[in-house]
């Protein structure tokens, strides 16, 4: 099994209680919530936490972009990617992802990603997402045309980086008499390409098409819906006509180690709790613009919430534990629960969210040296 | 005119429509939330003419091309409508979205329209004066905001009441973002060609229209020529159900005076 130490950089001094008094931590959030002081010493502690992770023997070490939210304070990931790169010497650094539909030329992804794999030698793994249905109000792209974006950039990215140069490429959305990237990537023919998604049927069947057979992340999701989307894209896979291997599928979860099930849970539970119950929760109209997924997808959320507008509901450590959204608890019982996804799927990749919401620093780091220590080896 | 049961078939895309009325023809093109109920109002309308209220292709159960894709697309598809379903020139009264598509449709070809009525119209953005964000309010916030006089704003959000009402729905909303996402609900070159207009033309708004601030109609006033404003006073963003008997009489009038 491969092991991501994967990070979101929420901004943890934010006023919980006052913040609660907008419609969201995303988009109108005023950002006067912000403190640029704070700010600096969290981006601090977080590549600290991160670089700590190379120690600790992570295979690779994550970051991914969000706009206009305290959920997260990479707007620009490949910014941090790039402190990274000069701060650690082999492990791999994984973007999950850069939000293409969200850019006006998709170009300026590809050579980004192609300079952040030549100056780290070859460590990148390069995602690629549409973004959440927030970051279509805070960007003013038309979440109608999302899809079409997406596939049309991540066509052009691809063949930037595989095809000589100079060439024209004619799309709908994005239209460029030159392109020729310098630099081209390091890894040849091209860095690996992952896609976290929150899980759809579309993205599942696209992504494990044999010209892309790339690795799916199912994130933030209950175990039962893990299992789904695994078994979703093996099925898919097979569908293509080819079996698909453990190492296509992956599965990102907030995770928190400590001596016993019970301290676990107990130094888990604030930062769980404001991750999905301050950090993360929107109304509808944010989460899910039309467009944003089929009508289809659409009609089966409303179906699960028949009450539009209800959002947030609280959640507790407890419910998330149970339904396995987050997995919390003593060495055994985590290494017990990652185990028994894996003997249901066999995925291979697991992404790690070790930091989450308000979790400090001393816990966070003590929660990575027990995992790394002895979830990890029990694993591999 | 190009009879399907209820459906308006111009160049293959069938959409839905309802007619009552005789007389002179007349269109009534509806906005973003999509295509109405029989509205008493065209009942007043149909009394004098003779009343098209279709539905505009990519919204609810109509057709929706591929070629359909932004605002300029849905003007064109109704000077198709306009050339080959009406024998003489069209009284078009376009309502919000509606409104701003039959202004735009104006300013490429007004010869088969013989007068225009815009009920607070979107299309054009005064800096400074924002309309209201109909993308993030909820279904609550929505409700409220339509309407000045809260008696007319349902106590809750409508909530579809069977499959096919949720799926007519969620096009609507699709068909709206599509058009107005951005920019959002107008088109930046639009007020450079409305002098273009050369039919008579009737701007109605109400003064305290939450979602397209009232402070618009001076705009249209001042580029479509010998444009005629009706402000109702205590009104919101629909006059013609909101103040219904006299905007009511109030479009009639200027339609009676000004037709050929």
């Amino acid at each position: 099994m491969k092991f991501v130490c994967f990070h979101l950089m929420p901004y943890r001094p934010l006023d919980l209680e006052a913040a609660k008094k907008h419609r969201s931590a995303w988009v109108v959030l005023p950002n006067s919530f912000y403190d640029p002081e704070k700010g600096a010493a969290e981006y601090d502690s977080y590549l600290d936490q991160l670089t700590y992770a190379e120690q600790l023997g992570f295979d690779a070490i994550g970051v991914n972009e969000h706009h206009q939210t305290a959920y997260g304070l990479m707007p620009a990931p490949n910014l941090i990617a790039s402190a990274l790169i000069q701060r650690t010497k082999k492990v791999q650094i994984a973007v999950l992802g850069r939000a293409l539909p969200l850019v006006n030329n998709p170009i300026n992804i590809a050579e980004e990603f192609a300079m952040l794999d030549v100056l780290s030698k070859g460590r990148l793994i390069a995602g690629f997402v549409r973004g959440i249905g927030a970051e279509y109000h805070s960007t003013g792209v038309n979440p109608a045309f999302s899809h079409e974006r997406f596939h049309e950039a991540h066509d052009l990215i691809v063949k930037a980086w595989t095809t000589p140069g100079p060439f024209e490429f004619e799309g709908d959305h994005f239209r460029l008499r030159y392109v020729n990237l310098w630099p081209r990537p390091y890894q040849k023919p091209r860095p690996p390409v992952w896609i976290p998604s929150m899980g759809s049927r579309e993205t599942v069947v696209w992504a494990s098409a044999p010209e892309r057979k790339y690795p799916f992340m199912v994130t933030f999701s209950p175990e039962n819906a893990v299992v789904r989307y695994h078994n979703m894209y093996r099925e898919a896979a097979q569908t293509h006509g080819y079996a698909a291997s453990g190492s296509q599928l992956g599965w990102a979860a907030p995770i928190y180690v400590a001596e016993s099930d019970e301290r676990a849970r107990d130094e888990a539970k604030a930062g769980i709790e404001s991750l999905f119950n301050n950090f993360l929760p929107m109304p509808y109209e944010m989460l899910l613009p039309p467009g944003y997924t089929s009508n289809a997808s659409m009609k089966a959320t409303i179906k699960l919430r028949p009450a539009l507008g209800a959002w947030p509901r609280q959640q507790s450590i407890d419910e998330l534990i149970a339904n396995g959204t987050v997995v919390v608890g003593s060495p055994a019982t985590v290494g017990e629960k990652i185990a028994r996804v894996r003997d249901q799927t066999g995925f291979e990749i697991l992404i790690t969210l070790l930091q989450f919401g308000v979790l400090p620093d001393h816990l966070a780091r003590r929660n990575m040296e027990l995992f790394a220590g002895e979830v990890m080896p029990k694993l591999r | 005119m190009t009879e399907g049961a209820d459906r308006l078939i111009t160049r293959g895309v069938s959409v839905r429509t309802r007619r009552a009325g005789k007389g002179a023809p007349m269109l009534f093109l509806h906005g973003a939330g999509g295509w109405p109920a029989w509205l008493p109002f065209f009942d007043r309308l149909a009394q004098h003419y003779a009343l098209t209220v279709p539905e505009h292709p990519g919204f609810g159960a109509s057709d929706d091309p591929a070629w359909l894709r932004d605002i300029a697309d849905l003007a064109m598809y109704h000077l198709d409508v306009l050339d080959q379903n009406f024998s003489a020139p069209v009284h078009v009264i376009g309502h919000s979205l509606g409104g701003w598509t039959a202004a735009e449709a104006a300013v490429r070809n007004s010869s088969r329209i013989a007068s225009l009525t815009l009920i607070a119209p979107a299309g054009l953005r005064i800096k400074g004066i924002p309309p209201g964000d109909i993308f993030i309010w909820s279904p609550e916030e929505f409700e409220k905001n339509r309407f000045h006089d809260q008696s007319f704003a349902a106590p809750a959000p409508p909530v579809p009441a069977n499959e096919e009402e949720l799926d007519i729905a969620l096009q609507n909303r699709l068909a709206a973002v599509k058009f107005g996402w951005q920019p959002r609900l107008f088109n930046p070159n639009l007020d450079k060609w409305l002098h273009r207009i050369n039919v008579p033309t009737h701007i109605v708004w109400g003064r305290e229209d939450q979602l397209l601030p009232s402070a618009y109609a001076s705009l249209w006033s001042e580029r479509v020529p010998d444009a005629e404003v009706t402000m109702v006073e205590a009104c919101g963003h629909s006059p013609h159900i909101e103040r219904l008997d006299p905007v009511a009489e109030k479009i009639l009038a200027f339609i009676d005076r000004v037709r050929p």
